[in-house]
């Protein structure tokens, strides 16, 4: 029965690192840009919602829309004013801009709400449901079915949209798709703006589980582990390399000697890319010359 | 699967060219994806010619250098150098057994100078470790000065003195593609290969670089195999010419020959 | 604008180009060797730091700017030499011992990790860096019989010729001399075939593999060499800070020796001394605008970092070639002046997909 317990809350815990993971993996997969900001993008997200649901008292429905309107339109614009810039640089050029990016969120996050960790009033959050003997917390819950849903959203969206479809042939070949006069400056825009919306989402899900401060975006290091378990550029490997890592902590946390399980995520990649450099689902393959 | 009616007229070849074999290889095949893009392909060239492989544009032709350069582990065949097996050597080390190349679309250290492009052509015959080079020994301090040397004879013979000093990215095109040919015989190998040496090139160029390759061989005495789509160039420098399509042979023989072969004309002409 | 008219090739061989560098460099020597003699102690102390960061600099630039590997994990190298040497140092090894066995060790757990780590390219390789350093930080947490765990461990004072080497005059002049011969060492690797096969790599692998470069060994090479710079780094480090404790490495760490690297200029040495003032003084700057700023702005927690950050930005947008690319231009600019082309420097940049298939 412990075992199972572990297993869910392991499994709400890998949820959110397959949804920052998630983020991570749209943006890269279009515009071949890593993002490493990802995590500060849903702390900023979860702190705006913290300004809408406690300072403003907005309904929660309410705040969870207009947290990733507020989101989106944040994402889009960092594409506009510092990101654009940079497409054709080299990664390298890429990655450092959005790790200094994520010192900067972090500074104003910190400016603006302070450091002291603070609470998200949230439906989601308090009560338990019972089964069997298995407790298992509302929030835990939401967060696996608010991933679920999502995914299958994005899922519908990338299969069925215009919108979706033109994302996809801009990831596969920036010039091609631009000469078939798919806007890929937009589309751009567009992935950023919903990668943000799924990190805002994620910071709503996980504000209940962990307090809100300017430091969980840290979270993100993590979930950069799980895109790559999963295979960096493949959007259910994300989500299954986050959960993955998610149980393990947990499993780890119970049967190896304390302070291991902060790293597991860390020795589980390493063992990837030592074993298996490609991840669970492969999409990258030498230069052609 | 087609296959060229009269493979073994090469033996007519021009009688500059030796019987010697220095590379050979023998049912070569590799596929992509589930396509096959080379499909049992023997050739061999011999010491002093200059070999070109042709065909139309997904033949298999560069394909065929990558296997050769070791990029691309071959499914099935063997390859042979100076009669020793290549097949599983590992890619860094064919440089070291004679063979150098260069690529389609050039790759070169770009942001460094033509110089400095060049010395790292000399890296297979260095002699200093680590430690020597941390030091600069005076054991460094001469193979510097000997590689120096050695790149100006190659910058003499392929008229590169003014891009001497210049990093690659300011390069027009046309002396890039030299810059690589003069980089490949830094290392002084005994076959090279040209990948597409006139794509890009404008017809005076191309005229200058079958000169040079005549140099190439006749001066340095190196075996040149070349990938080409000029036919012009091929039926100037060749000694002998394999044509492909699809990924197999269609034949090989002397560049008259091949340009009036019916399946060659077939795949060109597509009919 | 300079004609060096070449009479051999010694000259293309040798450290300077013409008898101007010569000049310069010899002043510049002089004026730091003479330092001492009109600086007060903390202005030592801080220039120390800068020569320590620089020290560490010469390691991420052989790796970042050279052979093209970025490593999100170097604090752990700074952390590994910092503790060896102040292991080595408690076990009674005199300090001239105790500094290249803790930059031999942190060559050798640099090899070590660069085994594994070479078979993975770009971001997969910044990101395994970044998982070891964390795997280092939990194991100096909790072995704690070298490292003293949580609470950290002193540094025994040393000597060196019978001086103490944390006097600041001493101290100073011994960082000034590991980093002069990290320079030295540094600059005599790229004008050799080691240091070119590093480039090769970064520019271009499949090229430099036809050249007959091992791409392997090459890259666990520059792993293992850009270790030992920053452990020597660390070693002296940990004289500077005088107790070593977890917290004192960190990822910002490591991420402001990447900034130190990217803002001083990638791809050349002078980058590496600018990017080394610059972050060694970043912080008193900051500290001397924390006095002026309305006090709103000035106690923002995450201040520091959030500069650090900030700038890091401008420079990635507008100067991607560091503060010594700035000084190149505006060289050339007076050069050619009245003919300076802007497109002279302009950015390549690369539309194509060539790393991915789907």
């Amino acid at each position: 029965m412990e075992i199972l317990q572990l297993l869910i809350i392991g499994l709400s815990q890998g949820c959110v690192y397959g949804l920052i993971a998630l983020g991570f993996v749209l943006i890269y997969k279009a515009t071949e840009m890593v993002n490493f900001a990802q995590g500060d993008i849903m702390m900023l997200g979860a702190f705006v919602a913290f300004s809408l649901a406690n300072l403003a008292g907005l309904p929660f429905v309410l705040v969870f829309a207009a947290t990733l309107l507020i989101m989106a339109g944040f994402g889009m614009a960092l594409e506009r004013g510092v990101l654009r810039s940079m497409i054709g640089e080299p990664p390298f050029a890429v990655l450092m801009l959005t790790i200094g990016l994520g010192f900067v969120i972090r500074a104003v996050a910190g400016a603006i709400w302070g450091n002291q960790p603070r609470a998200l009033d949230s439906p989601l959050a308090g009560g338990i449901v019972e089964i069997q003997g298995l407790i298992i917390g509302h929030e835990n819950i939401a967060i696996v079915v608010g991933t679920a849903l999502l995914c299958a959203l994005l899922y519908l969206f990338f299969r069925f949209t215009r919108l979706g479809i033109a994302m996809q042939a801009a990831s596969q070949n920036q010039l091609a798709a631009y000469y078939l006069g798919i806007p890929v400056k937009r589309v751009f825009s567009l992935v950023w703006a919903i990668s943000a919306a799924i990190a805002a989402t994620a910071g709503i899900l996980v504000a209940p589980v962990s307090l809100i401060d300017p430091l969980m975006g840290f979270v993100g290091i993590k979930a950069f582990a799980a895109a790559i378990v999963g295979g960096f550029g493949s959007l259910p490997g994300a989500i299954v390399g986050g959960l993955v890592i998610g149980i393990a902590e947990q499993f780890v946390y119970l049967f190896l000697p304390p302070g291991v399980s902060e790293v597991s995520a860390f020795i589980l990649l390493l063992a990837m890319l030592i074993v298996r450099p490609e991840g669970i689902f492969a999409t990258l393959q030498q230069k052609k010359v | 699967m087609k296959s060229g009616p009269m493979t073994s007229m090469s033996k007519t070849a021009s009688d500059a060219v030796t019987e010697d074999v220095l590379f050979e290889a023998s049912g070569l095949s590799v596929s992509f994806g589930g396509i096959k893009a080379v499909r049992d392909v023997s050739f061999s060239i011999r010491s002093g010619e200059v070999f070109s492989i042709i065909g139309p544009n997904g033949a298999g032709k560069t394909t065929v250098f990558n296997l050769i350069s070791r990029f691309y582990d071959a499914e099935a065949g063997t390859m042979a150098f100076e009669g020793a097996d290549i097949t599983n050597v590992p890619s860094h080390r064919i440089a070291a057994l004679g063979i150098a190349r260069t690529f389609q679309n050039t790759e070169l250290f770009e942001h460094e100078t033509v110089l400095t492009n060049m010395l790292i052509g000399h890296h297979i015959h260095r002699r200093t470790r680590l430690a020597s080079d941390l030091l600069f020994l005076p054991r460094a301090r001469r193979q510097e000065l000997e590689f120096r040397q050695k790149a100006e004879d190659v910058i003499d013979l392929l008229d590169l003195q003014r891009y001497r000093e210049q990093p690659i990215g300011s390069l027009p095109y046309g002396a890039r593609k030299m810059v690589e040919i003069a980089r490949a015989l830094c290392l002084e190998p005994k076959l090279l290969l040209l990948d597409e040496p006139s794509s890009g090139l404008n017809p005076e160029e191309t005229e200058d670089l079958s000169f040079w390759i005549e140099d190439i061989v006749a001066d340095l005495g190196v075996t040149v195999a070349m990938v080409a789509h000029d036919m012009n160039l091929v039926a100037t420098v060749s000694n002998r010419v394999m044509a492909m399509a699809d990924g197999v042979e269609l034949a090989t023989g002397e560049p008259t020959y091949i340009q009036q072969h019916p399946d060659v004309l077939r795949a060109y002409l597509g009919h | 604008m300079r004609f060096v008219l070449k009479t051999n090739y010694g000259q293309d061989v040798n450290l300077f180009l013409h008898g101007g560098q010569r000049f310069w460099y010899g002043l510049l020597l002089a004026v730091v060797l003479l330092a001492p003699l009109v600086l007060d102690t903390f202005y030592l102390g801080e220039f120390a730091l800068v020569f320590i960061w620089a020290i560490a600099g010469t390691g991420l630039m052989l790796l970042v700017g050279y052979t093209g590997l970025v490593s999100l994990g170097h604090a752990a190298f700074l952390a590994i030499g910092a503790y060896a040497h102040t292991y080595f140092l408690t076990q009674g090894l005199p300090f001239v011992l105790s500094v290249p066995l803790a930059t031999m060790f942190c060559a050798v757990v640099g090899y070590i990790v660069g085994l594994p780590a070479l078979r993975m390219t770009g971001i997969y390789f910044a990101i395994a860096t970044l998982a070891f350093e964390r795997i280092s930080a939990f194991v100096i947490e909790h072995w704690e019989a070298v490292t003293g765990g949580h609470f950290g461990i002193r540094v025994p004072d040393a000597t060196v010729l019978g001086s103490n080497v944390d006097g600041p005059v001493g101290f100073y002049y011994v960082c000034l001399g590991v980093l002069a011969v990290s320079l030295l060492a540094t600059m005599n690797l790229l004008r050799s075939p080691t240091g070119r096969a590093f480039i090769a790599v970064r520019d271009s692998e499949v090229s430099a593999q036809s050249m007959g470069i091992n791409l392997a060994r090459t890259k666990c090479t520059a792993f293992a060499l850009s270790a030992a710079f920053t452990g020597l780094a660390g070693s002296l480090f940990a004289h500077k800070i005088g107790y070593l404790a977890p917290d004192a490495f960190t990822v910002q760490t490591s991420i402001q020796l990447l900034l130190m690297v990217v803002v001083g200029g990638l791809g050349s040495l002078q980058g590496i001394v600018y990017g080394a003032i610059f972050l060694g003084l970043l912080p008193q700057a900051i500290a001397f605008a924390r006095d002026v700023l309305p006090q709103r702005i000035a106690e923002i927690p995450g201040l520091e970092p959030g500069i650090f950050g900030l700038i890091l930005i401008l420079f990635l947008v507008f100067e991607p070639l560091g503060i010594h690319g700035r000084w190149v231009k505006i060289r050339t600019w007076f050069d050619e002046f009245p003919l300076y082309r802007k497109a002279t420097y302009k950015r390549q940049r690369s539309y194509l997909r060539t790393e991915r298939v789907r």
